[in-house]
Parts: C-alpha cells; sequence; structure tokens
C-alpha cells in the first residue's frame, strides 16, 4: 500500500516538473478547455462578468418602469421587440426581468464568478499545490457553468420568455405552464440551467475541499492559512452540503411539471382555462422548506468569499497583523454551522408554527455574534494601521461599511413579529441588497483590484479605480437607503407599478431618484469593464514580483507563472500569513524561517 | 522534493478525499428527499405502500456486488491482473442486474396501479429509488472505464487508487440502498 503510494507520488511529481519546464501547450489547451487553475478562473471571471453586465442591465430596465411608469421609452421596443410593446416594458418582461436579476446575481455573478474566481486562483497558490486535488474536475466544473450560462441565457429567446415567477421559483406558480408565460418553456430553462450550475458547483467545491485539507506544501499547517483559503473552504463546505438539496426540491419540481406527481400541488384550479387539476396532497411549503436549506447557506456561500478576502486586504494594506485570527477563523465555523439552522426565517408568514418560529428567531439573531466579532476584528485591524488606500482597500472598507449598514436590518427581519409587517416590502429588498448584494461585490472588486497584477502582469488604473468606488459606494446607499423607508410604508417588492395605491402615491419622486442613480452606477461599472479590459493588454506593467508588500505564497511566484505555478521546487513555510510591522520590518513573508530570538505566532 | 513528497505521502490521496466530499453531498441529496418523504407521510391522505417482494433479491445482488468489488480491490493489490478483470466484470454485472431488478420491481408497482397520478407515496418511492438506481448506474460506468484501462496495453497503471475510490463509492451506494431499504420499511 505504502509502496504504490510511493509510486503514485513519483508519477505525480514527474507530472509537475512536465508542466514546469515545457510549454507545448495548443491555442485550445491553454485557453479553451484548459486544466491550469489560474486559466480556469480568468474563465469564470469572464463568464461572470458578461453575467454581470446582463443582470445589471435588467436591473436598469426594470428600474425604467418602476421610476417612470407612465413614461414611454421608443427605443426599448426597437431593442426588444414585442417584450416592451409601445416604448413600454410589458408585465410579463417586468416579471422575468426581476427573476433573472436575482438568478444570475445571486447564483451566476456571486456564487461562480466570486467563488469560482478566486477559491480557482488563491486555493492553489496560497497553499503551495501546483494545481487543483483532480485538474479535469476542475475543468469540467467551468464547463458545466458555461453550459448553465448557455441554457439560461437562450431562456430569453424561447417564444413565451424567461422564467418570471420570481428568482425563488415558488410552486404552484412556477409548476403550472397555464398560471403565466414565464412559467411555460423558461421555466424548464430555469431548472436544467440550474441542475447543470449545481452540478458545476459541486465539482468545484469538492475540489476546494480536498485541495486545501491535503495539498498544502510542507509547513503550512491550518492554523497559518490567510483568512482568504478559510474563507473559500467554509463556502465550499456550504455548498457540497447544501445544493444537493436544491437539487432534489428542482427534480420534484421538474417531476410535478412533466409526470404529473403531486408533489407541491393539491386542490388547484386554473382560472384561465376553467378547470379542476387532479393533483392532491402536495404541499408548495415542501418546496420552501427544500429551497431555503439550500437558499440561506447560499447567502453565505456569496458572503464568506468577500469576508476571506477582506480580511487579508485589510490587513496588507493596514500593514498590521490582522486582529484576532483565531477568532476570525471560530466565527467563519459558527457562521457555517448556523447557516444551515436558520432557513425557516425565510417561510414566517407561511404558516408556520410560531414556536417553532421563535427558535428560528433565535438561531437567527445568534448569527449576530460572530458577524459582530468579524466587524470589531476588522475595525481593530484598521486602528491606528499605517493605511494605504489603493481602490483594494477601499473596496474592502467599504464592505465593511456595507455588511454593518445591511447587517444590522437582519437584526429587525430575523425577529418573526417584525417580519410580519416587512416581509415582501422594499425593506427586504433593501436589507439583502445592502448585507449581501452590494457588500459582496465589494468584496469581489476588492478582489480583482488587489489580485489582478497577479492574474495578468499588470496593474488596473487606479485613478478610474478611485472614481469606480466613490460613485459605486455613494450610489449604492443613495438606491437601497430609501428603500428601507418605501419598505417600512409598506411597498411591496417586485411589484409592476405601485403608484396605483393611494398611500405609496408619496413615492414617485423617490423611485425616479432611485432610477436615475441605478442608471449611473450601472455607467460606473462598464467603467470598471473597460478598466479590466484595458489594463489587461495596456495596464502599467509589474516590476515587482511582490506589488503590495504581502506575506502570502502567491507573490512568491513568478510575475506570468506558467501551469506548476513555481519553477522551481514549491516554497516552505514557516509562519503565518500576518507578519506586518513586526520586529522594525514592514512585512515578513511566510517563506521566511523564524529567527533565532524571534517568538512565532502562537 | 524527497522531503515534500513523503510529507504529501503520508496524508489521504486528494483524489479518495474528494470522493469522500462528493458522498456527503450525495447523502446530502437523499437526506432532503427522504425527510421530505417524513414530513409527507405524517399528513393526511397518505397511503402506504408495500416495497416489491423483487427488491429483496435486489439487496442480495447489492450486497454481494460489493463483495466482489473489494476482491477486486485485493486483486489488484496483489497485481493479479486477470482475477481484477474478472471481478470488475462481475461487479458491472450484477450493478446492471441490480438496476434491471429494481426497473422490474417499479413496473409490478406500476400494474397494480400505483403511477405518479394516482399516489404521492408512490411518486416518492419512484423518485427515491429511481435517483439511487442513477447512482448505482454512475458506478457501473465507472466501472466500465476501469475495465477499458485495465485492458489498455498504452497505459499500464501501478496504483491503485483508481479501483479504491470506485470502490469507495461502490460501498457507499450499497449502504445507501441498506439505509433506503430500512427507512421505507420503519417508515410507513
Amino acid at each position: 500500500m505504502s509502496h504504490e503510494a510511493v509510486m503514485h507520488a513519483h508519477a505525480a511529481v514527474g507530472h509537475e516538473e512536465h508542466h514546469g519546464h515545457h510549454h507545448h501547450e495548443s491555442f485550445i489547451s491553454k485557453y479553451i478547455f484548459s486544466q491550469d487553475h489560474k486559466m480556469i478562473s480568468k474563465q469564470f471571471l469572464f463568464t461572470g462578468i458578461v453575467w454581470a453586465i446582463l443582470g445589471g442591465l435588467m436591473s436598469v430596465l426594470f428600474r425604467l418602469q418602476l421610476g417612470y411608469p407612465n413614461e414611454t421609452f421608443p427605443i426599448l421596443e426597437d431593442l426588444l421587440g414585442k417584450w416592451a410593446k409601445g416604448g413600454k416594458i410589458q408585465p410579463e418582461f417586468y416579471y422575468a426581468l426581476v427573476t433573472m436579476h436575482g438568478t444570475v446575481l445571486v447564483f451566476f455573478v456571486l456564487t461562480a464568478g466570486l467563488s469560482g474566481t478566486f477559491s480557482n486562483l488563491l486555493i492553489p497558490l496560497q497553499c503551495g499545490a501546483r494545481d487543483m486535488a483532480s485538474p479535469f474536475l476542475n475543468m469540467l466544473s467551468y464547463w458545466f457553468f458555461f453550459a448553465a450560462s448557455i441554457v439560461m441565457i437562450s431562456s430569453f429567446f424561447v417564444e413565451t420568455g424567461a422564467a418570471s415567477g420570481g428568482w425563488t421559483s415558488y410552486p404552484p406558480l412556477s409548476a403550472i405552464g397555464d398560471f403565466s408565460e414565464g412559467s411555460k418553456a423558461g421555466m424548464d430553462c430555469w431548472l436544467i440551467s440550474m441542475a447543470l450550475f449545481i452540478v458545476s458547483s459541486l465539482l468545484g467545491g469538492l475540489n476546494y475541499i480536498a485541495t486545501i485539507l491535503n495539498m498544502r506544501t510542507k509547513g503550512l499547517s491550518m492554523t497559518k492559512l490567510p483568512l482568504t483559503i478559510w474563507a473559500f473552504f467554509f463556502t465550499a463546505v456550504l455548498g457540497v452540503l447544501s445544493f444537493p438539496v436544491l437539487l432534489s426540491g428542482a427534480i420534484l419540481l421538474l417531476f410535478d411539471r412533466h409526470l404529473g406527481t403531486s408533489f407541491y400541488l393539491s386542490d388547484v384550479f386554473v382560472s384561465k382555462t376553467q378547470t379542476a387539476l387532479p393533483n392532491e396532497g402536495g404541499s408548495a411549503i415542501l418546496y420552501q422548506h427544500l429551497f431555503w436549506f439550500l437558499g440561506h447557506p447560499e447567502v453565505y456561500i456569496i458572503l464568506l468569499p468577500a469576508m476571506g478576502m477582506a480580511s487579508e486586504i485589510i490587513s496588507t494594506n493596514s500593514r498590521k497583523p490582522i486582529f484576532g485570527y483565531m477568532a476570525m477563523v471560530g466565527s467563519l465555523f459558527a457562521i457555517c454551522i448556523l447557516a444551515f439552522l436558520v432557513w425557516a426565517h425565510h417561510m414566517f408568514v407561511t404558516g408556520l408554527n410560531p414556536f417553532l418560529g421563535a427558535a428560528f428567531v433565535l438561531l437567527t439573531l445568534l448569527i449576530a455574534v460572530p458577524s459582530a466579532i468579524k466587524v470589531f476584528n476588522w475595525l481593530t485591524t484598521l486602528w491606528k494601521g499605517n493605511i494605504r488606500f489603493t481602490p483594494a482597500m477601499l473596496f474592502a472598507i467599504g464592505f465593511v461599511s456595507l455588511f454593518i449598514s445591511g447587517g444590522l436590518t437582519g437584526i429587525y427581519l430575523g425577529n418573526s413579529a417584525l417580519d410580519y409587517q416587512l416581509h415582501d416590502t422594499y425593506f427586504v429588498v433593501a436589507h439583502f441588497h445592502i448585507v449581501m448584494g452590494v457588500a459582496s461585490m465589494f468584496g469581489m472588486f476588492a478582489g480583482i483590484y488587489h489580485w489582478f497584477p497577479k492574474m495578468y502582469g499588470r496593474y488596473l488604473n487606479h485613478t478610474l479605480g478611485y472614481i469606480h468606488f466613490w460613485v459605486t459606494m455613494i450610489g449604492a446607499y443613495m438606491i437601497f437607503w430609501p428603500m428601507h423607508y418605501q419598505g417600512l410604508a409598506g411597498a411591496p417588492r417586485r411589484y409592476y407599478d405601485i403608484s396605483n395605491w393611494h398611500f405609496l402615491k408619496g413615492f414617485d419622486g423617490l423611485n425616479q431618484f432611485i432610477s436615475t442613480v441605478a442608471l449611473i452606477v450601472f455607467a460606473t461599472q462598464i467603467l470598471f469593464v473597460f478598466n479590466y479590459f484595458f489594463s489587461m493588454f495596456r495596464g502599467r506593467k509589474l516590476k515587482n514580483p511582490n506589488p503590495w508588500g504581502s506575506n502570502t505564497l502567491e507573490w512568491t511566484t513568478p510575475i506570468n507563472p506558467g501551469h506548476g505555478n513555481w519553477p522551481g521546487e514549491i516554497p516552505e513555510v514557516h509562519r503565518w500569513a500576518y507578519d506586518y510591522s513586526k520586529d522594525g520590518r514592514e512585512f515578513i513573508p511566510q517563506t521566511e524561517p523564524i529567527g533565532a530570538g524571534e517568538s512565532g505566532h502562537h | 522534493m524527497e522531503m515534500s513528497m513523503s510529507a504529501q505521502s503520508k496524508k489521504i490521496h486528494p483524489h479518495k478525499f474528494a470522493m469522500w466530499v462528493a458522498l456527503a453531498s450525495i447523502v446530502m441529496l437523499f437526506a432532503g428527499l427522504t425527510s421530505a418523504f417524513i414530513v409527507k407521510s405524517s399528513q393526511a391522505g397518505w397511503q402506504d405502500i408495500e416495497t416489491p417482494s423483487l427488491f429483496l433479491y435486489s439487496t442480495i445482488v447489492i450486497l454481494v456486488s460489493s463483495v466482489t468489488v473489494q476482491m477486486a480491490v485485493r486483486a489488484h493489490k496483489q497485481r493479479e491482473m486477470t482475477r481484477y478483470r474478472l471481478y470488475i466484470t462481475v461487479t458491472a454485472f450484477l450493478g446492471a442486474l441490480f438496476v434491471a431488478l429494481q426497473f422490474f420491481g417499479f413496473k409490478g408497482l406500476w400494474t397494480q396501479g400505483i403511477t405518479f397520478r394516482s399516489s404521492i407515496s408512490g411518486s416518492f418511492l419512484y423518485v427515491i429509488i429511481g435517483l439511487h438506481a442513477l447512482h448505482v448506474l454512475g458506478g457501473v460506468i465507472a466501472l466500465i472505464v476501469m475495465f477499458a484501462r485495465a485492458f489498455s496495453r498504452k497505459t499500464r497503471t501501478y496504483s491503485s487508487v483508481g479501483i479504491e475510490v470506485v470502490s469507495t463509492y461502490w460501498h457507499f451506494v450499497d449502504l445507501l440502498w441498506i439505509y433506503l431499504v430500512i427507512f421505507f420499511t420503519l417508515i410507513k
């Protein structure tokens, strides 16, 4: 047994050396069906950027309707045809836009685009591995994501339009085609696309876990890992354990749609065709349980990578060790556990037993503890630091700000009594956009600005970066802050036109304001995309392989590392990742042995 | 290089570990479905279903296949390739037989009038056991790949990691079936 293991290790080493010294890769094996984690991470990021532009554009379109419900925009009819008849977004299309905006941003941008990009890029580089545990499965993970993307995009081109039952796709609306146009072929595309997406994220996740636990370089114990890797680890654990449950929910929904089963359906009467359906005994609430058992961990799948990257970037650019390293790891762990125990707080108004609801309130509010620990540690890391305000650092600090303001409204919503009033209002929209959506986007931007030099050997333009940050930061608050007031006043989310109700008439001007800011913020993101592609080819070149003076292993590779990452031996690790401003030195890389008379961390 | 290699070889092989993580993920898929089954079974209008007696035979088949896959691993480690090929062929055959038995068991249920439209408990049975059969089929495909590799003249593999990963998966789908049998017997 051990003999064979050694034989295999020999074979693996031979393989690695091959990558280190030869570069006979064809265009297809290098750029398309690549098994190099760095290229796969760029593929995830490219696809994520395309999706972010599309998803953002969708929100601009439905914000036009919400801000200017009585105006017409003839150009929309030229572009969108029957979906904007007479220059006005049609109701079916509006619901499709809202649904797809949610699906795209939550899954395709902030799960695949964020985890897919940075777990792939950083796990092997910061763990000191040549590549992932299984580069082949890693490649498959991207191509399943690509297939999911194609199916999702194509749903916009079927005659009845894309899925329009909300990003949660609750039955019975999503189960019966006669209920709405979007519940016909578009809904099938949605389910198939999500199934492919789940396979992609599982293949990715098990690779991330296996690589982190088994392929760390010599000396790199778990407690010496950078917090980015800890965050990616817990993210992958959450994904691997919760996505299959969504898959089971989606399978049952497909059966209900096409094979006449009654998992979710009971006593349904379709007024359009004036028929009573034969389905009996099903329960729509069952779908909500299955959906939110994924849906809530999904929130942390989105948020944890941003937390990890913010920790790393804040510590590096404050030139200070991260405050409370073990508390940071512990709170990530606590969030990971609690994430599985709070799903029913999305279902307080479904007739859930109030006593059961009270248990979920308690568990939900418990999440405030690890969240507060993290916020405290970020602030104390910044405290009296020698702060360098790079664009990445600004976005990381912006992340902390958004996480605080969005997290506070979570305490309101976590209380079932208050949730009866606030459920499905703009208050919820404001809460999760700030704490999960925009905050994680900020984490992603911080990551891109920080690791762009590692990806391309060039810098992003900093001036454009500062413009991007300030407009997005101020814009995000101007968009979502007013929504809290709308929500408290009772404005329901998802409605096509809230100006029909007398008590919401006063919000016309506010809605126009929000829509206008949304347009400006969207334009600024296009500026960022321009910066990205311009800097890829024309950006300032990197001279120093360690541009930010970081301790972590990825900066010990050459400026443009080949497949295999390190040309020679993999470096050995001797210390934790946060020895900044220690013993009169600005930073001490992880590869430097602990000096005589120097006290190691812990 | 030698140093880092020996450090590496002490740990579990990454592919084996990745398989264990994947198994955890499959457990969650079935946990989701069986807990849905439990919740539904306590509600009004639930109709109990006798699992077909054919499933007793399929249980025996899959238990035997677990033994043969283990013997295949042993044969591979002792470099007895003829025996190894025989055992993986037998295992793949038993796997296919298991799926066929499940299919005929379903057919019997269906002719008794338990269809997708007529009963939720039946629908659950079809979906859960059907998904399990799909996982067994996946194992059969993996065994066919191992079989092709064992006959390939181009690559000779001395590593038993591949067959060990497949056997772990095979034992898992076996255990999963035992769990499902006990589950459907207890939860009525």
